[in-house]
């Protein structure tokens, strides 16, 4: 066990703690603004890995790829909010998870009807194939780390955003009280609609970044979409805060709890035994966390009241 | 006015209890296939179809019904569709199953239940021996055979320190013991993945760390696509093997050119130089636009196989329907096809390598792995 592996698995867990954050923070402010449990929100980072491929099949641009993602999941979103979301705000959440999981199915469909049941081709662009060497040695691939630095700049924007600006400042008091704000005159339907093409957005582009690494396909979203329903609760739901922290510790617990338990196990165990009773170990730590989460701060790590 | 629209009712009332009456006049075989349609395996499923459907289209028999459903990947939702098959539809004879967690879910019980099951995928090591079943067949391999020819192909590469890994299924444990039954050399590490993962940077990193000269890997459908191209993109060079499952027509145009030069085992390719072969894959080009895969082989041959049966026997009277299966006398893609006592394939596996054709990434074979390979669990199988 080296220190050079150790601190490879933390980089590991960073980038994919970060790509939970995209995820989650659109989860999390529809939720918290709106009230509203999303389940299509995975469809809508498919969304966007098949707009980018679509994009760079065409144009063999990866920044174009991207900007598409962006606009298609951002379009979807909006699109998907004014016809179906908007009809769902005053109902339980029961109805508005069987409307959410209808959406999934239709994305789904309506996706392989247009691009067929295989995946998509989309690679990582030339100027950030290939691996870096960092400090203490470390072999590690560019396009990760630039998937965590543009993972951190749209977290520091998001909190600019929230913090900083008249939208934010508006999507807080939503947040607050949703009744309060319509009648001090803010267009409340206007709000909603842009919260949830902005977490769709936030969706897309994560879809995008993570399908050149990963296989482009229908159905890519809802494993991360449970994640990501992971991460918001650890953190509390409808904070920003909380899903950056929740996603780090979640990609970070995920990481290293698969790396470090076989080799825990295999100093008891026979070889095979150990590996797989040490993955499917792993595989149940993060709902571990959750819970203990859970047990110390029933509404989350930064949640509120609620 | 009237009289006549009550008439042409009669009439259409008629023909149709006519239809509906022929239609249970002829002895109708209906077939079950529970497949992967959706999903991250989707792929997998897809191809098996279409070679199924390829096979009974151009057969033209109408007495044939093909029922198709999609399980999804999930074991619950197989076992539910497989419930209603044989009960309430009454199917004969069920296949489709591509993984082999959903086989062990649902062939028991359908063998139990007097149904003919025709495995075009799963092979799990369990049903092959101490739980074979007489009604059960195995049309593509067991689980271990690719993994075999891949650990002797490995002895034959002098590679001495493999680093193996497979999902953490029932096919990932008997890939890996499959691979180690067969290869000679030490194992610089062995890990069993989730089964669906898309992110492979931890594995990865251990296998830099690991000191290994080659690797091993079983990734079928997404999976492989996810990790080929996270490993070409992390600079560890190492000699990479695997079974033809993470090298099949359907991955390798999502990895593109990481996949390059990879050697990799299997029973069936599109160069295999018999007639049937030929025409199969210019058939399934002609009718689907792409080239076949493996598994759309293994449909083919499943399809074929029972289309040779049905030619010899009555599916109602399942011992002389059984013999027919077991005579296996159909023209399969592969060549000569045989069933060991176990009713799983006694077959040549090939070694291939990936190459480039035009536009298209597909496999050719440089030589022949292990010659009329049959499983290692035959002996355990009392039918």
């Amino acid at each position: 066990m080296s220190f050079i592996l150790i601190l490879e698995q933390v980089l590991n867990g960073l980038q994919f703690g970060v790509m939970l954050f995209l995820m989650a923070a659109g989860l999390t402010l529809v939720f918290g603004v709106m009230g509203l449990i999303n389940l299509a929100h995975g469809s809508l980072y498919m969304v966007g890995a098949f707009a980018a491929a679509a994009v760079a099949g065409l144009t063999g641009s990866f920044l174009l790829a991207l900007i598409a993602s962006l606009a298609a999941a951002a379009a979807a979103g909006a699109l998907v909010e004014v016809t179906v979301i908007r009809r769902l705000y005053d109902r339980d959440h029961l109805d508005q998870v069987l409307a959410t999981f209808a959406l999934i199915l239709i994305f789904s469909e309506g996706t392989r009807w247009l691009f067929g049941s295989f995946p998509l081709f989309l690679d990582v662009p030339a100027y950030l194939s290939g691996p870096v060497t960092l400090p203490f040695g470390i072999q590690y691939p560019l396009y990760r780390l630039a998937i965590i630095a543009i993972g951190l700049v749209v977290g520091a924007g998001l909190f600019w955003l929230i913090a900083r600006t008249r939208i934010g400042v508006q999507i807080r008091a939503g947040e607050a009280d949703r009744e309060m704000i319509a009648a001090l005159g803010v267009d409340i339907s206007k709000l909603y609609t842009v919260v949830f093409a902005l977490g769709a957005a936030l969706a897309g582009l994560a879809g995008a970044l993570v399908g050149a690494i990963q296989s482009v396909q229908v159905g890519m979203g809802e494993p991360v979409l449970i994640l990501a329903f992971v991460v918001i609760v650890i953190g509390g739901i409808g904070s920003i805060k909380g899903a950056l922290v929740g996603a780090l510790l979640v990609g970070l617990t995920d990481t290293l709890g698969g790396v470090f338990l076989p080799r825990l196990f295999a100093l008891m165990l026979e070889p095979a035994d150990a590996a797989s009773l040490g993955a499917s170990l792993a595989s149940m730590l993060i709902y571990i966390l959750m819970a203990a989460v859970l047990l110390v701060r029933p509404s989350g790590l930064f949640g509120g009241s609620a | 006015m009237k009289l006549l629209k009550s008439l042409a009712m009669a009439t259409a009332v008629s023909t149709l209890a006519l239809s509906a009456q022929t239609m249970a006049a002829q002895a109708e075989t209906k077939i079950g296939m529970i497949t992967t349609l959706s999903g991250g395996g989707a792929g997998l499923g897809v191809d098996v179809r279409d070679g199924f459907m390829l096979a009974i289209e151009a057969a033209g028999r109408d007495d044939i019904v093909v029922v198709i459903e999609d399980d999804q990947r999930k074991p619950e939702s197989a076992v539910q569709i497989a419930d209603r098959m044989i009960q309430s539809e009454k199917v004969d004879i069920m296949t489709g199953i591509i993984w082999s967690n959903l086989a062990m879910a649902v062939i028991p019980a359908a063998t139990a239940q007097d149904v003919f099951y025709l495995s075009p995928n799963a092979g799990p090591s369990a049903l092959a021996g101490k739980r074979c079943h007489k009604n059960y067949f195995n049309v593509a391999w067991q689980n271990d055979n690719l993994h075999e020819a891949a650990g002797a192909y490995a002895n034959d590469a002098s590679l001495k320190n493999s680093f193996i890994m497979a999902p953490n299924y029932p096919a990932g444990k008997d890939a890996l013991t499959g691979y180690k039954r067969m290869y000679s050399g030490e194992l610089a590490g062995e890990i069993y993945t989730k089964l669906g993962q898309t992110d492979y940077a931890a594995e990865i990193a251990q296998i830099r760390a690991s000191g290994a000269d080659s690797v091993y890997f079983f990734l079928p459908g997404g999976m492989g696509i996810s990790f080929l191209k996270q490993y070409a993109d992390s600079g560890v060079d190492l000699p990479v093997v695997g079974p033809a499952f993470s090298f099949d027509q359907g991955i390798l145009q999502a990895v593109g050119k990481a996949a390059l030069g990879i050697k990799n085992t299997s029973q069936w390719n599109k160069d295999i130089d018999n007639a049937a072969n030929a025409a199969f894959v210019a058939d399934f080009q002609a009718k689907y636009d792409r080239l076949p895969s493996l598994y759309a082989s293994q449909g083919f041959d499943t399809a074929n196989l029972i289309l040779s049966a049905l030619d010899k026997a009555d599916v109602k009277d399942q011992d002389a329907f059984r013999a027919a299966l077991e005579a296996a006398e159909f023209d399969s893609v592969r060549g000569d096809f045989k069933f060991g006592p176990n009713h799983h394939p006694v077959q040549n596996i090939y070694v291939r390598e990936v190459i480039q054709e035009g536009d298209i990434f597909t496999n050719k074979i440089i030589a022949t792995g292990l010659s009329n390979h049959a499983d290692a669990y035959a002996s355990e199988c009392k039918m």
